[in-house]
């Protein structure tokens, strides 16, 4: 962190004095005169760690006692250290101890996992030229101006300019998949007139100082030639290689390094993770609250009760009694202050200092179910899941809202060719014949064809009409590729294509685009590559096929089609279109449509990708005129865009459709499933994706976020643009009428998060892309903006899927931001696999990354990782509801427990003269939260299973029951305050009545104070722990054992603790008092009685609470057995009465 | 503009894949262990009316019993209770409550007169009971040093600072120190049987076995091992308000200085304001005889012990013992009432659940 700042702190001073820093290539000063002063520069080094082994120790205390809780606590001791307390201040200072200890341990873990984390980074070895040998080098030590060496499919070590590329024209392709999220190569260019001889080369490069925008840079290069004048040339992001991105289809790569470590654009845009804190913990701090002023006013009462009692003659000092000189000089008010402060010491353990360190543990370990979960084991990856901050467990079980992320999420981002329709007859390539099949599809009944000619333009259609590139095979592949080329040619290329000879070579920026040319190949024709503006396409007699790529007519989302115009071999002139169906089908002869819109639809029902093929031959007149057109058009210096779009609209016309294609965007396994359990459960799942709407909105069908009957209200550019208005008017209105349709017409949702999804109203599906949601968001009006978003709020949340493409990773945060910030504060968790979910990961209460293929930004940014989404259910249905209950159990067990534990003392000082005296002995205050009821609790909350996980996996709707912080609401705590009040007077008056006489042994001998708190404390330990009894639902060994060791342990310790004359003690308050109190029989019978007085009402409440939902789980487990279901569910509901009738269908779903 | 979040350890996430350590950390299979799988055999157990209601009418049936029970045996104590506070000028010890002072030479006695109506057949505890007297008041409490009572030499030259501001007088260690100490209940108590034919007989009074064994033999020694006591408590003084130095509270070697009975039940606070103590014990001598017969009797009380400065109370109770200790009626009732509290909620219960069952089976047969 030092190391951090300092850069920092020089990047900042830097700043004031130049805007600029000046870079020596190869740390060769020029041959300029001036003095060669090497610029001090940060190292290579990062740094995400919080401590060293030196500051580790008065830091982390310091943090540790900047927590409100922590500090309590320490004043606390501080308190019964310097006044005369009632209890000595080990009894607070041995928990808080404890408490820190564990605290700093568990820190101190987690900071060495990052100091290891930062090492793995810092300590990879990476090749510098230096003095023209290449050496290796941990990557920590490159420095500024250092020329670093960088192959295929490493990632850049800092940021570099690239000075030289093993390809022949001076570029190098890179993907920035984990930076920004975008899998496509990207191109970037050697500075030119650079000598190849990296060694001789003497340059400057002046450039500006570190900024975190990653796509601008500015700066030039001054490049020496023996004593010519320095030729200059100007750098620019083009230049730039980014640290964290991949170097692709590239050698090798060498560059100077500019900007290093902390400076580089990546740790710029580093934002330290913010402290997520879970909605339990705010209930915790509130209820925290709540036992501070009960505490402040148990003391404050007192402190005045003692003085109204004192005031009567006699009371304050009776002649047995007398004060110290001291005690009797001391100034009243500060009397009274200490007392008042003695009460706060008397009563302070109503706070629990060990429930900080229950919780913390709990989650600690907690998380390690989440780890160890086979079920999140992919053997693909031969991973699990990972947890990354324990903090949140409990939050997985109070999601409302999910965001996904599509492609490769939700998809696998792994498109297949599935099958294709020529000319109205279904073909598809499942059978790897060499003749194309026939299959049975509802049309081709009599095992028709398309004509040979009509199959073969279709698929010479596919084979053009792309911007696919061959990729070049380099290195290590290539030796590989050409034994299987060779392999391949033996067999007949045509005949079987080997399925790593698929997988090598296509490069483009949509996916669809490969899996078309691949499903093309499949058939046996085959793109060879374009060379110099000529496709070569290998075709099914192996011949090679030429045509001359005369234009590429790109794909824009407002046409949602692409063409390609190609001159054959032959000197035909053609256009080939492909695109969507609602585009293409306007512009070809009617009669072709009927034949191909039947299947098309059937795909778009299947949700699969579908496109429409279309051609058109252009004579020789037509196209020169249309070459004349686009070339023009392209020239344009003004609404360039809007001229060629009207040229290619013009010229994609009059087609004929040959036929369309089914692509399939694979799910991920059980995505489907998946998403029907989360909204089973009551969470809106959203889709925010970078993809384009049709192929977004075809996923959503497809995992049946939307379905058939869904209603899609869409807000997009192409909607906008629609009235012909302008667009903010347009966009007002569309609001208006969704919000009417969606909002006011909707029958009014119980609040909460039960959704009447089951009902038979109109469902609802929201469609928005990133340039209608930024003007949502930023609309000229600031009145106007936040009514937008309200409206556009409001709809959302009364859709049952919202799906928002085209968004950036900004506007992704943005609206996740916006629904966590939404009226009830609804708990998000964001999902997603890609850098360009990183922020939306960070933003959410709980984020979680899935192991995919792009990187590990996500994974390493989220809370959680899991391998697969279908984990997702899982994480969220079992682990996120079972820690809820758990934790949520735990705290407001722990407040319960002291609160009946110090309720007896608060009331023994009616009776004791308000003189603070402590009921208990000082070793049964310390022990009570640290050994005689902590495991149980502890236990209870790692091992509890109220539900067992296979019948919360199958009934996604017990998720509901917990929604909303539902057992940490003010219910349920009223509910156990009032419990541990019941307790406390039950325990403490119990005793009292005994002890209006105190000869309680058969010898008549008779019981003092320490009796009488024993046996309250007796009776405490063993209500309170089996109060958790009682509550236990799921009794592993492990929950015997320590429920039962618990009390043993007690019984053993007073034992041992009464039976011996401690010497370091002052006083022998207990000595024998517990053997003696075994001895009475009264002792035992009020001890019994009072443990079952205390419980009652607890069994009852049980008893009478539990047959209805233990009756209702009978019933859903019966209606799981879907005949069973009708007959039984009108009688059950009857009598279950309660049941809201909008749950029916669902329980039977 | 997507520039806001990274994190700067995580840049190079292939780098760290590749690495070994971490690749081989987290390829590691998840151990199918039960306890990993949260899948531990366990005993699920359901409350439900079914489950609850013999239980109910057990604890009822076994409750009832026992109060009752409790209830007659505590009603088959006898008690008797004699205020000697001396408030009312009627009151035998008016005048020694008046013109009190504890330095008086000459005690003060008065005599109170009281007749038993039924025979004490067993043996009968004989304890003083205080009221509005705070044994229990932290300063009081605190104020004692154990190892000074458990013998130590050191202690009893030292006294613990908590004795102030009972610890030295006259620059001399007090022993025993502290306020406990300091306020023993000094009065002597002694009982008289008026025989029907005139004679006064003084009924006997033992005064051992009144405390704890364990504070007898273990807690509370003497200093030193020299059996006199005199030289043992050398170079200390006595407390304030006592009359006689500790050595000198018994004439029974075995029942003086620290291990004098009467000082060791002192020594046990009380829990509450009002309290008894044990003083003396009569034994039963004659399994023909009643330890206490019918008929009139005399208690003869030596006036030192002053309450009515602080409005207390001092009392002389007479009481038998049963198996669970002195006269409370409090057990009895509570079992009797939680008895039946339980029994009722059995019926009930018992009643809820028939209806319900009913329910229940007519689901059942739907299906």
């Amino acid at each position: 962190m030092s190391n951090v700042g300092e850069c920092m702190m020089e990047l900042s001073g830097d700043e004031r004095r130049v805007d600029s820093r000046t870079i020596y290539v190869g740390h060769q000063s020029g041959p300029t005169n001036e003095a060669f002063i090497p610029p001090k520069f940060c190292d290579n080094r990062i740094v995400s760690s919080k401590y060293t082994v030196w500051n580790f120790l008065p830091k982390n205390l310091f943090e540790q006692f900047r927590r409100i809780a922590n500090f309590y606590f320490l004043i606390i001791f501080l308190v019964q250290v310097i006044v005369d307390t009632p209890t000595s201040p080990v009894t607070s200072g041995l928990p808080l101890f404890f408490v820190i200890t564990v605290t700093a341990i568990k820190q101190g873990y987690e900071d060495w996992l990052r100091h290891k984390a930062d090492n793995e980074v810092n300590k990879y070895p990476v090749t510098v030229l230096e003095d023209g040998r290449r050496i290796r080098k941990e990557s920590e030590k490159i420095k500024v101006g250092d020329v670093v060496e960088v192959e295929e499919d490493e990632t850049f070590p800092c940021d570099l300019i690239l000075l030289q590329s093993t390809r022949d024209d001076g570029t190098c392709f890179v993907t920035t998949a984990s930076l920004d999220g975008e899998s496509n190569h990207k191109t970037h260019y050697t500075v030119p007139d650079i000598e190849t001889d990296l060694e001789a080369l003497s340059a400057t490069i002046e450039c500006e100082q570190p900024q975190p925008d990653l796509y601008k840079f500015v700066g030039r290069m001054q490049i020496h030639k023996n004593n010519q004048d320095p030729t200059v040339r100007s750098l620019g992001p083009e230049n730039l290689l980014l640290k964290g991105a991949t170097l692709k289809n590239t050698q090798k790569i060498h560059g100077v390094a500019v900007y290093t470590g902390m400076e580089t654009k990546m740790a710029l845009n580093y934002q330290g993770k913010s402290q997520k804190r879970s909605a339990v913990e705010k209930s915790i701090n509130a209820f925290l609250l709540v036992y501070l002023c009960i505490l402040v006013s148990k003391a404050l009462v007192c402190t005045t009760l003692k003085y109204v009692w004192q005031s009567k003659p006699g009371q304050d000092e009776p002649w047995y009694n007398e004060k110290t000189q001291r005690e009797k000089d001391t100034n009243q008010y500060l009397k009274m202050f200490t007392d008042f402060l003695s009460f706060m010491v008397l009563f302070n353990f109503i706070i629990p200092v060990s429930m900080y360190v229950t919780v913390e543990m709990q989650k600690f370990l907690g998380s390690f179910f989440i780890a160890w979960d086979k079920d999140f084991y992919d053997p693909e990856i031969k991973e699990g899941a990972l947890v990354n901050t324990s903090d949140l467990n409990e939050e997985l079980g109070q999601v409302e809202y999910v965001f996904t992320d599509k492609t490769g999420t939700l998809t696998q981002n792994n498109m297949e060719f599935i099958e294709c329709c020529i000319d109205g007859i279904q073909y598809s390539p499942r059978d790897r014949s060499i003749e194309m099949d026939v299959t049975d599809g509802p049309v081709s009944k009599l095992q028709q064809r398309a004509g040979r000619e009509m199959e073969e333009l279709f698929l010479r259609a596919l084979c053009l009409c792309h911007t696919v590139q061959v990729k070049e095979s380099t290195g290590q592949d290539q030796d590989q590729v050409d034994g299987h080329v060779d392999q391949v040619d033996g067999l007949g290329v045509d005949e079987v294509l080997d399925e790593s000879q698929e997988q090598i070579g296509f490069i483009a920026s949509s996916p669809d685009e490969v899996a078309l040319v691949k499903g093309a190949m499949r058939y046996g024709f085959r793109f060879l590559g374009l060379e110099s503006k000529t496709m070569k396409i290998l075709n099914r007699n192996n011949d090679v096929e030429m045509y001359d790529l005369l234009h590429v007519l790109n794909f824009d989302p407002v046409r949602r089609r692409m063409s390609v115009i190609v001159r054959s071999g032959s000197g035909d002139t053609l256009l080939f279109c492909k695109g969507a169906d609602s585009s293409i089908f306007p512009r070809v002869k009617k009669e072709e449509v009927e034949r191909i819109r039947m299947h098309v639809e059937r795909n778009a029902t299947e949700g699969y990708r579908t496109l429409c093929v279309a051609y058109k031959y252009l004579c020789e007149d037509e196209y020169a005129q249309v070459d004349a057109e686009l070339r023009e058009a392209r020239l344009a210096l003004q609404d360039r865009d809007e001229k060629l779009m009207a040229v290619y609209n013009q010229v994609e016309t009059g087609m004929s459709l040959i036929g369309a294609t089914a692509v399939e965007d694979r799910l991920q396994e059980e995505a489907a499933e998946t998403m029907e359990a989360l909204q089973g459960a009551g969470i809106k799942v959203w889709v925010l994706t970078g993809d384009k709407m049709e192929t977004a909105k075809s996923t959503c069908y497809a995992c049946r976020l939307f379905q058939r009957s869904t209603e899609l209200l869409e807000l997009t550019v192409r909607t906008l643009e629609d009235g012909g208005r302008r667009r903010e008017e347009r966009l007002h209105e569309l609001l208006i009428e969704y919000h009417k349709k969606a909002v006011q017409d909707a029958p009014p949702v119980k609040a909460g998060v039960r959704r009447s999804w089951a009902s038979t109203n109109q469902d609802y599906g929201f469609i928005i892309d990133g340039a209608s949601l930024s003007m949502v968001f930023n609309s000229s009006s600031d009145s106007s903006s936040s009514n937008y978003k309200n409206l556009f709020l409001q709809i959302c949340q009364n859709c049952t899927a919202v799906l928002c493409c085209r968004m950036a990773p900004l506007q992704k945060a943005q609206i996740v931001k916006m629904v966590k910030n939404s009226k009830g504060s609804p708990i998000t968790l964001s999902i997603g696999d890609g850098a360009n979910d990183v922020s939306m990961i960070l933003e959410a209460h709980v984020g979680i990354g899935i192991k995919g293929k792009e990187g590990r930004q996500a994974v390493r940014n989220s809370d959680y990782a899991i391998p697969k989404l279908k984990h997702l259910k899982k994480l969220l249905l079992a682990h996120g509801h079972l820690y809820y209950v758990r934790i949520a159990h735990l705290v407001q067990y722990f407040f319960y427990k002291n609160l009946c534990f110090i309720l007896p003392q608060f009331l023994y000082q009616f009776f004791c003269g308000y003189s603070q005296q402590p009921l208990y002995d000082a070793a049964y205050l310390t022990m009570y939260n640290i050994c005689f009821t902590s495991m149980p609790i502890l236990a209870y909350s790692l091992l509890e299973q109220h539900i067992s996980i296979d019948a919360l996996l199958d009934k996604a709707t017990l998720y509901r029951e917990i929604g909303k912080n539902a057992m940490l609401r003010w219910g349920p705590f009223l509910y156990w305050t009032l419990l541990g009040i019941f307790h406390g007077v039950v325990f403490f008056f119990g005793v009292r009545l005994l002890f209006s006489n105190p000869a309680l042994q058969d010898n008549g001998q008779v019981f003092g104070n320490w009796s009488y708190g024993t046996i309250v404390f007796t009776v405490l330990v063993f209500t309170v722990t089996l109060k958790l009894a009682l509550d236990t639902r799921h009794w592993t060994w492990i929950n015997h054992f320590v429920i039962w060791g618990s009390l043993a342990f007690y019984v053993f310790f007073s034992f041992f603790w009464g039976g011996i004359i401690w010497p370091f003690m002052s006083q022998q308050r207990l000595y024998f008092v517990f053997a003696n109190m075994l001895s009475s029989v009264s002792a035992w019978l009020v001890i019994i009685l009072l443990i079952l007085l205390s419980l009652l009402p607890e069994i009852l409440f049980v008893v009478f609470h539990k047959p209805r939902s233990h009756h209702a789980r009978q019933v859903i487990s019966q209606c799981l057995l879907p005949a069973a279901c009708s007959a039984v569910m009108p009688t059950a509901f009857a009598c279950l009465g309660e049941c809201s009738t909008s749950e029916h269908p669902n329980l039977c779903a | 503009m997507m520039a806001t979040s990274y994190s700067a350890k995580d840049e190079d996430g292939h780098i760290t894949v590749s690495g070994p350590g971490a690749g081989t950390l987290r390829s590691k299979k998840p151990e199918n262990t039960a306890f990993k799988q949260q899948r531990l055999p366990a005993w699920q157990p359901i409350l439900t009316a079914g489950t609850v209601l013999p239980a109910f009418f057990i604890i009822g049936l076994i409750f009832i019993p026992i109060g009752i029970g409790l209830y007659v045996t505590s009603n088959n104590i006898k008690e008797f209770e004699i205020d000697y506070t001396g408030v009312d000028m009627s009151s035998p010890c008016f005048n020694c409550s008046q013109n009190y002072s504890w330095n008086s030479t000459r005690p003060c006695t008065c005599t109170i007169p009281f007749y038993l109506e039924t025979p004490y057949e067993s043996n009968v505890f004989m304890y003083y009971g205080l009221s509005n007297f705070y044994q229990n008041h932290r300063r009081y409490v605190k104020s004692r040093d154990d190892s000074q009572l458990n013998g130590d030499v050191g202690s009893l030259q030292k006294p613990s600072k908590e004795c102030e501001p009972y610890a030295y007088h006259e620059n001399r260690p007090v022993a025993p120190c502290g306020a406990i100490a300091n306020s023993m209940f000094n009065d002597t108590l002694e009982l008289f049987y008026n025989n029907p034919n005139g004679t006064k007989l003084q009924i006997p009074l033992t005064s051992t076995g009144i405390a704890w064994w364990t504070d007898k033999h273990v807690k509370f020694r003497n200093p030193g091992n020299d059996p006199n006591l005199t030289a043992a408590f050398q170079g200390t003084t006595k407390p304030v308000n006592w009359r006689r130095p500790v050595y000198e509270l018994d004439s029974d070697p075995e029942n003086n200085g620290f291990i004098n009975e009467d000082f060791i039940v002192w020594m046990r606070t009380a829990a509450l304001p009002t309290f008894r103590k044990l003083y003396r014990i009569i034994q039963k001598k004659n399994s023909m005889v009643p330890t206490l017969p019918r008929g009139n009797y005399t208690l003869e009380v030596v006036y030192n012990y002053p309450v009515r400065r602080f409005e207390g109370r001092k009392r002389v109770i007479l009481s038998t013992i049963s198996w669970m200790g002195g006269k409370n009626p409090f057990l009895g009732i509570a079992y009797m009432t939680v008895g039946s509290v339980c029994f009722l909620l059995g019926v009930v219960l018992l009643i809820i659940h028939h209806k319900y069952g009913n329910r229940n089976n007519s689901a059942d047969i739907s299906n």
